[in-house]
């Protein structure tokens, strides 16, 4: 009824506008594009001004003596590989990063279970209790774990007291602060691994579960071959990201230990905020953070691969 | 007779048998389904207390700092350096703490550069990213899709990447020790991100809606303040949050750019200021840290939902 009443109408009248838009519909296309660049001018004029040109300038200063007067080359780096301190950093930062995340992706993974397994309506209380490190300002929370673990009268070590322990150097021994900062990281950290995933276990069909116990499978079976293959791209990503992340890490380490005891709990940054900003050796510590950049670029490739890889699954 | 009767009756007593058989089967059947259902309910109970214990135990962990610093901002100077009794109790609650950060002006000051430039960062970083989302989930032009993707590698590099350089661009500026110069350095940390999910949210609003618009005469900006805006409020919130989250909590460029008390923002303030030498005061710096985080504790109570999902969506949906 509506064809037989439009078409005619849509002949008689389409005809003239149809020559026009020809015409104007390049005109309108040449002036969309125009806009829409004029649109994103903002953003590239940040991005070029304040993350591109840094990272080239970053990598001219790197080949800087101290002073910034000559030309060293790759002087800097190589001065640093040299140096013990330097070794200690690139093996604290990746233990750091590789345990906090390998942890912090466990503890979101059974939590987020935890949680799909309570009914709907108590989620949300408990969502936000457990969120709750998560939304307070990381350099502050980690204020409040410098104090527990203070070594005259601390939290940990009165507990300690009251069953019989000595107390305890928190962040005065290498390895036990070591553990200290990973333990903050993950207790950070693990709230964005449990929502991740908890949506990620929202967005497993129903019927997959249904049809894998028909077919007589257990819990176990459920979660290896129906929840994991569902969820090894969130999982994925997200593990990445946090990679990144937790590699990058400053603020706990800065306010934890300052890189102490004896530089072993220095990670990337808080040695190039150190050497840079606190010595004043620009260059150098242009350097420090440059190393930075080859694991980086590595996460994030394969972070871009999973995502365009999902955004195509949703399309097909 | 009895041959004639025999096959209806053994046919009838056969059926009788099957019937018997079948009823009995179903009575079992019913009955195990019955302690099936009994055990299996009686599994998921247990399930289900397992689950809110260990939901439990992690809510203490995850809890315990913020619960700590609570118990010591109530506390006076004199009853943590006493060091008697356990630390995790308040023995003779004072608001004295509170009192001391509320009056104390370099406090003052320090909360309200945190406050503005906050602000500055969400509106400058918001209006930055709605623009560029629009325009490349919308509109396109040559190399849109490149600097979409580029847009999101740059939301994957970290602040502690290129602070070094950034220190002497800060400087040529004239900006080192200028609480000004962090309005110019965080959009750098959050509009990759917020244009990432606003460019989800606009992509999945109906081209017709647009495309109607268009027909009547509407312009780009119209389209953009009167549609787009409004049906993509939930990820405008999302990426709000995500803005005033980087700006409140950020840690190292102020400590790196900024020295000098009048400059500084409550993250770096302090820590500077309530720190002096080893003199410690931890009653003041825990009642400091708590009315700090407190805008995004009731930011995140009343807004999580829209930011979770804004998240998840970054994530699940790209």
């Amino acid at each position: 009824m509506a064809d037989g009443t439009s078409r005619p109408v849509g002949v008689i009248a389409s005809a003239p506008p149809e020559m026009r838009r020809s015409g104007s519909l390049k005109l309108l296309a040449r002036r969309q594009s125009s806009v829409a660049f004029m649109l994103c001018l903002p953003l590239i004029l940040l991005i070029c001004g304040f993350v591109i040109y840094p990272a080239f300038y970053a990598l001219f200063l790197s080949m800087l003596n101290k002073k910034m007067t000559t030309f060293v080359g790759l002087g800097n780096f190589a001065f640093l590989l040299k140096r013990h301190t330097f070794q200690l950093v690139i093996f604290q930062s990746c233990l750091f990063a590789v345990t906090a995340v390998v942890m912090k992706a466990l503890l979101g993974f059974i939590i987020a279970h935890l949680m799909h397994n309570i009914p709907g309506k108590h989620q949300r209380i408990w969502r936000g209790l457990l969120l709750v490190p998560w939304v307070i300002p990381l350099a502050l929370s980690t204020l409040t774990w410098w104090w527990m673990f203070d070594p005259s009268y601390s939290a940990f070590n009165w507990i300690l007291n009251q069953f019989g322990f000595a107390n305890v150097p928190w962040l005065g021994v290498g390895w036990i602060a070591r553990v200290c900062t990973i333990t903050v990281n993950v207790w950070f950290g693990t709230p964005f691994f449990m929502i991740m995933y908890l949506a990620a276990l929202k967005s497993v069909p129903e019927a997959l579960y249904e049809a894998a116990s028909i077919d007589g499978a257990g819990a176990r079976q459920k979660l290896f071959f129906v929840t994991l293959p569902m969820m090894r791209n969130i999982i994925a990503i997200t593990v990445l990201f946090s990679l990144i992340v937790t590699f990058a890490d400053f603020d706990i380490v800065r306010i934890l230990t300052a890189g102490g005891p004896e530089d072993m709990t220095h990670v990337f940054a808080t040695y190039a905020f150190q050497v840079g900003i606190q010595s004043g050796d620009i260059p150098l510590g242009a350097s420090v953070s440059l190393f930075m950049f080859p694991i980086l670029a590595f996460a994030a490739l394969f972070v871009l691969r999973g995502v365009t890889q999902r955004t195509k699954d949703i399309a097909a | 007779m009895s041959a004639h009767l025999g096959k209806p009756l053994r046919s009838a007593v056969s059926g009788l048998a099957r019937a018997q058989v079948a009823a009995r089967t179903i009575g079992e059947a019913a009955a195990r389904t019955k302690a099936g259902r009994n055990s299996l309910h009686r599994q998921r109970q247990w399930a289900l207390w397992g689950s809110y214990a260990a939901l439990a135990v992690f809510v203490v962990f995850f809890l315990m700092p913020p619960f700590y610093t609570l118990m010591t901002s109530l506390k006076s100077s004199a009853e943590i350096s006493s060091e008697t009794g356990s630390p995790w109790v308040v023995h003779h609650p004072t608001l004295e703490n509170f009192w001391y950060l509320i009056t104390y002006p370099n406090f003052q000051t320090y909360y309200l550069n945190s406050v503005v430039i906050t602000v500055l960062t969400v509106a400058v970083s918001m209006i930055i990213s709605v623009l560029a989302a629009f325009s490349l989930a919308r509109m396109g032009f040559w190399g849109s899709n490149a600097l979409s993707t580029g847009v999101f590698l740059t939301y994957l590099i970290p602040p502690s990447l290129l602070f070094i350089p950034l220190f002497q661009i800060v400087g040529w500026l004239g900006m080192i020790n200028s609480v000004w110069c962090l309005v110019l350095l965080y959009p750098t940390q959050a509009v990759p991100f917020c244009t990432w999910i606003m460019i989800g949210y606009f992509s999945s609003i109906p081209k017709e809606l647009d495309e109607a618009a268009l027909i009547d005469g509407a312009s780009y900006m119209q389209i953009l303040l009167k549609i787009f805006i409004p049906v993509a409020m939930p990820g405008i919130i999302a990426a709000t949050i995500f803005a005033f989250t980087v700006a409140w909590g950020a840690f190292l460029y102020p400590l790196a750019y900024l020295y000098t008390s009048n400059q500084m923002v409550l993250t770096v303030g302090i820590i500077s200021d309530l720190i002096r030498g080893d003199v410690f005061q931890w009653g003041k710096i825990m009642a400091a840290c708590l009315l700090a985080s407190l805008p995004p504790i009731i930011i995140y109570a009343f807004l999580m939902d829209y930011y979770v999902a804004g998240l998840t969506a970054g994530v699940t949906k790209g």
